[in-house]
C-alpha cells in the first residue's frame, strides 16, 4: 500500500522522527482553519503519486483568503489519474541544507538497501545517474537492523560528519519501518535540518508490502480507504481478484500473471487496446471467472472481452462450463472469446461452441479475432434499426 | 542428464497432508518420482499417499536420506520451512508458495549464505520438471517430452504453453525450471542458464522473462560470452504501462531497466533470437 504525505509523516512521527506542524484539510473552510491555527502555509495535494508540484499540487498562503481559495482549487483536481480527496497544510520550514534518506528494496541484490546523500531535495534518479558516488550506500543485516557505528561510517562517508549523531539517529527510526510495518520503500526527500539545527521531514514516501497486508490489518484500517481509487480496482480488490485498470475497451482474462501480460501484448500486437489486466490464477474456478466477468463489465467502455487459459491440470471442460454458466448467469451480450488449452480441450471447445462462444485454437488467433469483432460491433455493421 | 533433478534425487514434500501438498505429491509420485516421505508436525508416524510422514526436517533427512524438497505451506511459515530444509542439508529447495512478504525473503536469503550447498528455488514458482524423470511443483507431465531442449521461465502458464508447443513440434525438453515470478528469489536465470550450458544433454535453450527486474539482462550478458545453446528468448509485459504492478508478477518498472525494451535488447546484443510472440518460439529454435 503506497501511504499519502500525510499518512506517510504520522507514521514517521509514530516512529519518533520530527515532522512539521501540519493539518488535513477535506474542505476549503477546514484550510482556512488551518491558516488560523498554523500561519503561513504551503497547501498540498495528497495523492499516491509524484509530480504534483508541476500538476499545480502545491500552493503557498499567508493569508485564511489564499488558503481557502488554494485548497478549493486543489481538492477533486486531478493529478495523474488520482482525484484529489483532501490536502494537507502545512508549515513551512527554515531550511539550512537538505539531505535525502531512503530505504528500498534493492531487487537484484536481493536486499534492503539504504541511502544517505547530502545532495538531497532533487530527483535522486537524477543524483544517481550523473554522480552516483555522491550517494553512500548500505545493505544493512535484515535480522539485526544496521549498527550504530555502520550508521555512523554512511553518514561520514556521505559527508555529513558534523551531523553525525542527529543523524544516525534518524535513520535508526526509520529503518523500524521495515521490520515494523513491513516497509518496502521508506523515503525522506528532503530531510531538512532547519536553521535553528533540528532534523526535520520535509516530504515523506512509504510503501508497505502487499503480501504482509495480513499481519498489518490495522494500518489497512487507518488509511487503506482515503483514496479513492479506480472504481473497478476497488470491486475488484473486494473480490479477491488480481486486477489493473488500462485504458483500452478489450476486456482481459488470463490465469497466470506471465500468461495474461503476453495476452495484453497479443492484443494490442493485433491492433485492439486492453481495457484490464486480470489474474484469475491457475486453477480457473467457474466462481473466480464469474467474479472477473463481473468486474470487466462493469466498465462502459468495455466492447468484447477476451479469456485465455491455459488448464495445466485444470480440465478444460470444466473451464468452459464456468465461462457459460457466469456469461449466462451475468446476461452478458458482448463479443466473447475464448483460448482454451489443457487437459480435455476438445471437450471444452464443443461446448463452448454450443453455446455461441468462439473458440480460439492459439492466443494469437483468439486476440485476432477479438480485436475484429469488438470492431464491428463499435462503428462499421448498422444496426436493423438504423437502417 | 539434466540438470538439478532426476529420476534419483530423493525428494521430501513439506506439507504433504494439506490440500495442495496432497494433490501435487499424488501428481510427483505418479510420473515416478522418488518421493520419500513428507512433513506435517503433528503427524509423524502415519503414512500419507503410501509414504512416511514426518514432524520435522531433520527426522525426514534421517529416516529416508532425502535430498530435495517441495514445500507447499502457506505464506505465513513457508520462510521458515526454507530455513528448515537448509539447515538440515536439503540441496534443492523448491517452494511453490506465493504471496511470501518480502521482508521475510530477504531475511531467508541471508539465512542461506550459510548453507552455501541449498539451492532455492522460488518462491511464488511452479518448481521443475526433468520429463520422463521427475517433478517437484505444479508443471503438468501431460505437456513435456524428453529430449534436449532446457526452458527456463519467471512465468508459470506460460511455461506450461511453451512447453506444451515445444512438445507438440517433437521438442523435446531436458529439464524445465520457473524460477518465480516475486522479486526476491532465489535460483535466478542466469544460475539456471549456466547449469543449462554445462549438461550435456541440452543443446538448446528457451528464456522466458518478463518485465522487472534485471536478471533477464543478466543473463543475456552471460549468454553473450558464448554459448553453445541455441537460444531463444521471449519477454512478456511489453504493453504494461509503467508503474502499475501487474499482479503477484512483481513486475514494477522503474526508469529504463526493467522495460520488455531493455531486455529484448539486452538479448539481442548477447546474439540471442528474441520471439515476438510464444507462437514464434519453435520456429526461432529449429
Amino acid at each position: 500500500m503506497k501511504l499519502l504525505e500525510y499518512q506517510a509523516k504520522e507514521v514517521l512521527a509514530s516512529l519518533g522522527i520530527a515532522i512539521p506542524p501540519g493539518r488535513v484539510a477535506r474542505t476549503p473552510e477546514e484550510a482556512a482553519a488551518a491558516f488560523a491555527e498554523l500561519g503561513p502555509i504551503a497547501i498540498k495535494a495528497q495523492v499516491p503519486v509524484g509530480g504534483r508540484g508541476k500538476a499545480g499540487g502545491i500552493k503557498l498562503a499567508s493569508s485564511a483568503d489564499e488558503a481557502r481559495t488554494a485548497a478549493h482549487q486543489i481538492i477533486g483536481m486531478d493529478i495523474k489519474g488520482f482525484k484529489v480527496p483532501l490536502v494537507y497544510c502545512e508549515t513551512a520550514l527554515d531550511i539550512a541544507r537538505e539531505i535525502y534518506l531512503g530505504f528500498t528494496v534493492d531487487r537484484d541484490a536481493r536486499a534492503n538497501i539504504l541511502m544517505l546523500s547530502a545532495k538531497g531535495g532533487m530527483e535522486i534518479e537524477q543524483v544517481a545517474e550523473e554522480s552516483p558516488e555522491s550517494i553512500s550506500r548500505l545493505y544493512p543485516n535484515p535480522w539485526r537492523g544496521p549498527l550504530d557505528f555502520e550508521l555512523s561510517q554512511l553518514v561520514f562517508e556521505a559527508g555529513l560528519g558534523e551531523l553525525a549523531r542527529p543523524l544516525v539517529a534518524v535513520i535508526k527510526k526509520l529503518y523500524r519501518a521495515i521490520p515494523e510495518l513491513d516497509a518496502v520503500t521508506a523515503e525522506i526527500n528532503p530531510l531538512v535540518i532547519t536553521k535553528k539545527g533540528d532534523v526535520v521531514a520535509g516530504d515523506a514516501k512509504l510503501e508497505t508490502d502487499e503480501n504482509s497486508a495480513w499481519r498489518h490489518k490495522d494500518l489497512e484500517e487507518r488509511y487503506g480507504s482515503v483514496l479513492e481509487g479506480d472504481p473497478y480496482e476497488v470491486e475488484a480488490k473486494k473480490r479477491g481478484l488480481t486486477y489493473v485498470s488500462l485504458d483500452g475497451d478489450i476486456g482481459i482474462i488470463g490465469n497466470g500473471a506471465g500468461l495474461c501480460m503476453s495476452t495484453l501484448d497479443l492484443v494490442q500486437r493485433a491492433g485492439g487496446r486492453a481495457a484490464n489486466f486480470c489474474d484469475i490464477g491457475g486453477g480457473a474456478k467457474a466462481e473466480v471467472v464469474e467474479n472477473a466477468l463481473a468486474v470487466i463489465l462493469m466498465n462502459p467502455r468495455v466492447k468484447g472481452v477476451l479469456i485465455n487459459v491455459f488448464g495445466g491440470i485444470t480440465r478444460g471442460d470444466e473451464v468452459a462450463k464456468g465461462i457459460v454458466t457466469a456469461r449466462d448467469s451475468l446476461q452478458m451480450k458482448l463479443p466473447l472469446v475464448v483460448r482454451l488449452s489443457g487437459t480435455r480441450e476438445e471437450e471444452g471447445r464443443a461446448i463452448l461452441r454450443q453455446h455461441e462462444i468462439e473458440p480460439g485454437a492459439s492466443a494469437w488467433e483468439a486476440a485476432q479475432k477479438i480485436v475484429q469483432l469488438t470492431r464491428v460491433e463499435g462503428s462499421f455493421v448498422p444496426t436493423p434499426a438504423a437502417r | 542428464m539434466s540438470i538439478l533433478l532426476n529420476s534419483s534425487t530423493r525428494v521430501i514434500v513439506q506439507g504433504i497432508t494439506g490440500r495442495e501438498g496432497t494433490f501435487h505429491a499424488e501428481q510427483m509420485l505418479e510420473m515416478g518420482t522418488k518421493v520419500v516421505g513428507g512433513t506435517s508436525p503433528g503427524k509423524g508416524g502415519t503414512t500419507h499417499l503410501g509414504v512416511p510422514v514426518f514432524n520435522t526436517v531433520a527426522e525426514a533427512v534421517g529416516a529416508t536420506g532425502a535430498n530435495a524438497s517441495g514445500i507447499f505451506v502457506p505464506p505465513p511459515f513457508a520462510p521458515d520451512a526454507i530455513m528448515e530444509a537448509a539447515a538440515n542439508g536439503i540441496e534443492l529447495i523448491v517452494c511453490i508458495t506465493e504471496g511470501i512478504p518480502i521482508q521475510d525473503m530477504i531475511r531467508v536469503k541471508d539465512f542461506l549464505r550459510g548453507y552455501p550447498k541449498a539451492r532455492l528455488l522460488g518462491p511464488n514458482c511452479p518448481g521443475l520438471i526433468t520429463p520422463g524423470a521427475a517433478k517437484i511443483g505444479i508443471i503438468p507431465q501431460r505437456i513435456t517430452s524428453p529430449g534436449h531442449v532446457g526452458l527456463v521461465s519467471r512465468s508459470g502458464t506460460l511455461t506450461y504453453e511453451v512447453g506444451s508447443a515445444l512438445t507438440a513440434a517433437g521438442m523435446g525438453q531436458s529439464t524445465i525450471v520457473g524460477i518465480g515470478g516475486d522479486p526476491v528469489l532465489g535460483l535466478t536465470f542466469r544460475d539456471v542458464v549456466e547449469m543449462f550450458e554445462r549438461d550435456p544433454q541440452t543443446t538448446h535453450l528457451v528464456v522466458i522473462g518478463e518485465i522487472g527486474g534485471s536478471d533477464e539482462e543478466r543473463a543475456a550478458e552471460l549468454l553473450g560470452k558464448g554459448t553453445r545453446l541455441k537460444t531463444v528468448a521471449f519477454i512478456s509485459g511489453r504493453t504494461a504501462p509503467e508503474g502499475k504492478r501487474m499482479g503477484h508478477a512483481g513486475a514494477i518498472i522503474s526508469g529504463n531497466r526493467g522495460t520488455a525494451k531493455s531486455k529484448e535488447e539486452a538479448f539481442k546484443a548477447a546474439g540471442v533470437a528474441v520471439a515476438e510472440t510464444t507462437d514464434d518460439i519453435v520456429g526461432l529454435l529449429r
